[in-house]
């Protein structure tokens, strides 16, 4: 590099930028804070949903599925799952429920984790809450 | 080694490479998973086997850093390290909280090591790369700070260096996100959006320092290269990470419930975000062409060149592939992002320990450099590992293609399990390439039994006048 840009002249920028879009930063999630009412479904968090983040926390549920995209790349994408299951609750609880112990031959299988009713509920309770999140659109269709 | 407290460090380097080992094994483990469904199910289910991956990555990662500080500081400080017995003390608790932590996934239920540990009392379990139990992640947390505490005195009572206040910088960014592992709010958005402060902040922020730190100390060491030099490209590398870095966090806040707004900010910053990593491949070869001096350690040079490169393909050219929102809203989740990962993965962080590994230990051992005949052998290792990655990472990203197109693009979009099927051939190459990654590991250890006539003192080769001690 030249002489003329000294090294001086490098750790302004490397202080001045950091410190700018830190603050930038800041004052973004500030205003996320406040927008974010609008589109995070949060009216909807009931007990029964926060008990399901629990649950699906508890279990690592993330450690094999994507939930809005985030997670493992192992099992399908869940924060649609409500609605691709016909919007019924009764169905993803079925589906939870009649997990085989020892898996499936050959295939890929879900752990049988052995939740209470009560647990159930609150996972679908909480995977429905999910679904009415406003992600602008995405997944792109059903299938996640 | 010129100080007696760098010795130290051998200890964090000898743990991060064991657990790399275990790293690699359960990626064999996952990606044979991936291809016969119900391998080891349910002993040892994919999520508990991926829990280990990514949270052995992790850890030995900081060992890696770590190792690296208490090499560099006294070094670079020109004194002792503050104390050997407290650095001695971290180790062995942060490997004994480590080696529980992996245990507890792999004998006890997840729900049962939640109940077990009082998940209810400050519930942070059971989300990615933070699955740690709550109160692991209060030792990780007070590990890393009496680390910190032990460089910052060293740091700041002994001569002050560019390449000591950035990596000072780094590691205190990296302790102060750690707090956001506790955040974790009942609303999902907000979960995932201090989720990212941690994950995104530490690889594509503060991390970047320490990767840059860390490379400039083996270059400076390597090629005898005026710091002056070194130092002004260190500020304007680390300046263009933060600058990019943190508003690129947007590129995760595209489709998590947060404002559009996000869309632009996180498209634009994140696609600026190459320019760092591009500046560090620069770096690198700049460095090497204009040396000052031949070391005999061309093992320690091949991993800081490498670096360069491989961080700059892997997070500068496959990050870049799925940054920008209209992309991104196809590839979002899929094995895409698994190719990027572990190529961003292995040419940043990976690379970069193995790189002051490679120039630390023979001087931990007593010798400027190894033989001619263990840098062969590491210079194999090298290769394999890095061309393998390259295959994972080609492989993946022909499974993400095929994903997406199956599963989001066609007129007919097919269930995910169905694609998954037809996305297994790519899965078998992976698995095939992840094999000779371990192979390549294995040669890696080899290395280091390999004997053979060490070489004496550097010779100089362009400026004989004094400058720094190799
Ligand atoms: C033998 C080679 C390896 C194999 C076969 C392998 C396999 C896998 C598999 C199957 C997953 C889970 C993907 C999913 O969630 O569905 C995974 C995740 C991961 N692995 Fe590896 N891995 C290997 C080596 C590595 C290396 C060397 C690194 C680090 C440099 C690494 C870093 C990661 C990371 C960061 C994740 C999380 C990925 C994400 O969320 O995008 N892996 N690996
Ligand atoms: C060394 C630096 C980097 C590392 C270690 C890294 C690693 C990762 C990992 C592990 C993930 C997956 C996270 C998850 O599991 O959800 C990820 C996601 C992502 N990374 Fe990076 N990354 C790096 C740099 C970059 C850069 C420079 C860019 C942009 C140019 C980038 C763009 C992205 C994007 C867009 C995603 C989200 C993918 C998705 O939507 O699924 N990364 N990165
Ligand atoms: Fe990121």
């Amino acid at each position: 590099m030249k002489e003329a840009f000294t090294k001086s002249m490098a750790r302004n920028i490397y202080y001045g930028g950091s410190l700018f879009f830190v603050l930038l930063f800041i004052g973004l999630t500030v205003d996320t804070h406040r927008k974010i009412p609008k589109t995070d479904n949060s009216q909807a968090i009931t007990e029964s949903v926060a008990h399901g983040k629990r649950v699906w926390e508890e279990n690592n549920c993330v450690g094999c599925h994507t939930l809005l995209g985030e997670g493992a790349y192992f099992a399908p994408e869940l924060g649609n799952v409500y609605e691709r299951f016909g919007n019924s609750k009764e169905a993803i609880k079925a589906f939870i429920k009649s997990r085989p112990v020892n898996g499936i031959p050959g295939r890929r299988s879900m752990p049988q984790f052995n939740l209470t009713e009560e647990e159930l509920d609150a996972i679908a309770d909480f995977l429905e809450y999910t679904n009415g999140i406003d992600t602008q659109d995405w997944p792109p269709n059903i299938q996640g | 080694m010129t100080y007696q407290s760098q010795a130290v460090s051998k200890l964090y380097f000898m743990a991060a490479i064991g657990l790399f080992v275990g790293q690699i094994l359960f990626g064999v483990i996952l990606g044979l998973q991936y291809v016969i469904g119900d391998f080891l199910f349910p002993a040892i289910p994919f999520n508990v086997a991926r829990m280990v991956h990514t949270n052995l990555l992790i850890v030995w990662l900081l060992f890696g850093f770590m190792g690296a500080a208490y090499y560099m500081v006294p070094e670079e400080s020109q004194r002792e390290l503050h104390s050997v017995k407290l650095a001695k003390l971290l180790f062995w608790v942060f490997l004994g909280a480590g080696v529980l932590i992996i245990l507890g996934y792999l004998l006890v239920p997840y729900a049962k090591l939640a109940e077990m540990t009082g998940n209810s009392f400050l519930p942070t379990m059971g989300r990615e790369f933070l699955e740690q139990p709550t109160i692991g992640k209060i030792g990780i947390a007070l590990v890393c700070a009496g680390f910190l505490y032990n460089i910052a005195v060293t740091v700041l009572s002994g001569r002050k260096t560019v390449i000591n206040m950035v990596l000072l910088t780094g590691l205190l960014g990296l302790v102060l996100l750690w707090f956001f592992s506790f955040v974790n709010p009942e609303n999902l958005v907000l979960d995932k959006y201090y989720w990212w402060w941690v994950v995104h902040l530490w690889v594509e922020g503060v991390w970047e320092l320490i990767l840059g730190s860390l490379l400039a100390f083996v270059l400076i060491k390597t090629t005898g290269v005026d710091r002056e030099v070194i130092d002004k490209w260190l500020y304007l590398i680390i300046a263009m990470a933060l600058i990019t870095g943190i508003i690129g966090t947007g590129h995760h806040y595209f489709w998590i419930g947060t404002p559009s707004y996000w869309l632009w900010f996180g498209s634009i910053f994140s696609a600026l975000e190459p320019i760092p990593f591009f500046m560090m491949t620069l770096f690198a070869f700049n460095m090497v062409n204009k040396r000052r001096r031949d070391h005999p350690n061309k093992a320690a040079t091949l991993w800081a060149l490498g670096t360069g490169v491989m961080a700059f393909l892997g997070a500068g050219v496959w990050g870049f592939l799925h940054t920008l929102a209209p992309v991104n809203y196809f590839t979002h989740g899929t094995q895409i992002t698994a190719a990027h990962g572990h190529m961003a993965f292995y040419g940043a962080y990976v690379m970069v320990v193995l790189c002051i590994i490679s120039y630390a230990m023979p001087k931990l051992r007593g010798r400027v450099a190894n033989s001619n005949k263990a840098q062969v052998v590491e210079m194999w290792a090298f290769w394999m590992m890095t061309v393998s990655m390259v295959f994972i990472t080609l492989f993946l990203t022909a499974a993400g293609i095929l994903q997406v197109y199956l599963q989001r693009m066609s007129e007919t979009p097919l269930p995910f399990m169905v694609v998954q099927d037809k996305m297994a051939f790519f899965y078998w190459m992976r698995e095939v390439a992840g094999v000779i990654f371990l192979l390549g590991l294995i040669v890696y250890l080899v290395s280091f039994f390999i004997k053979g006539e060490t070489e004496k003192a550097p010779k100089l080769v362009r400026d004989p006048a004094a400058f720094e001690s190799q």
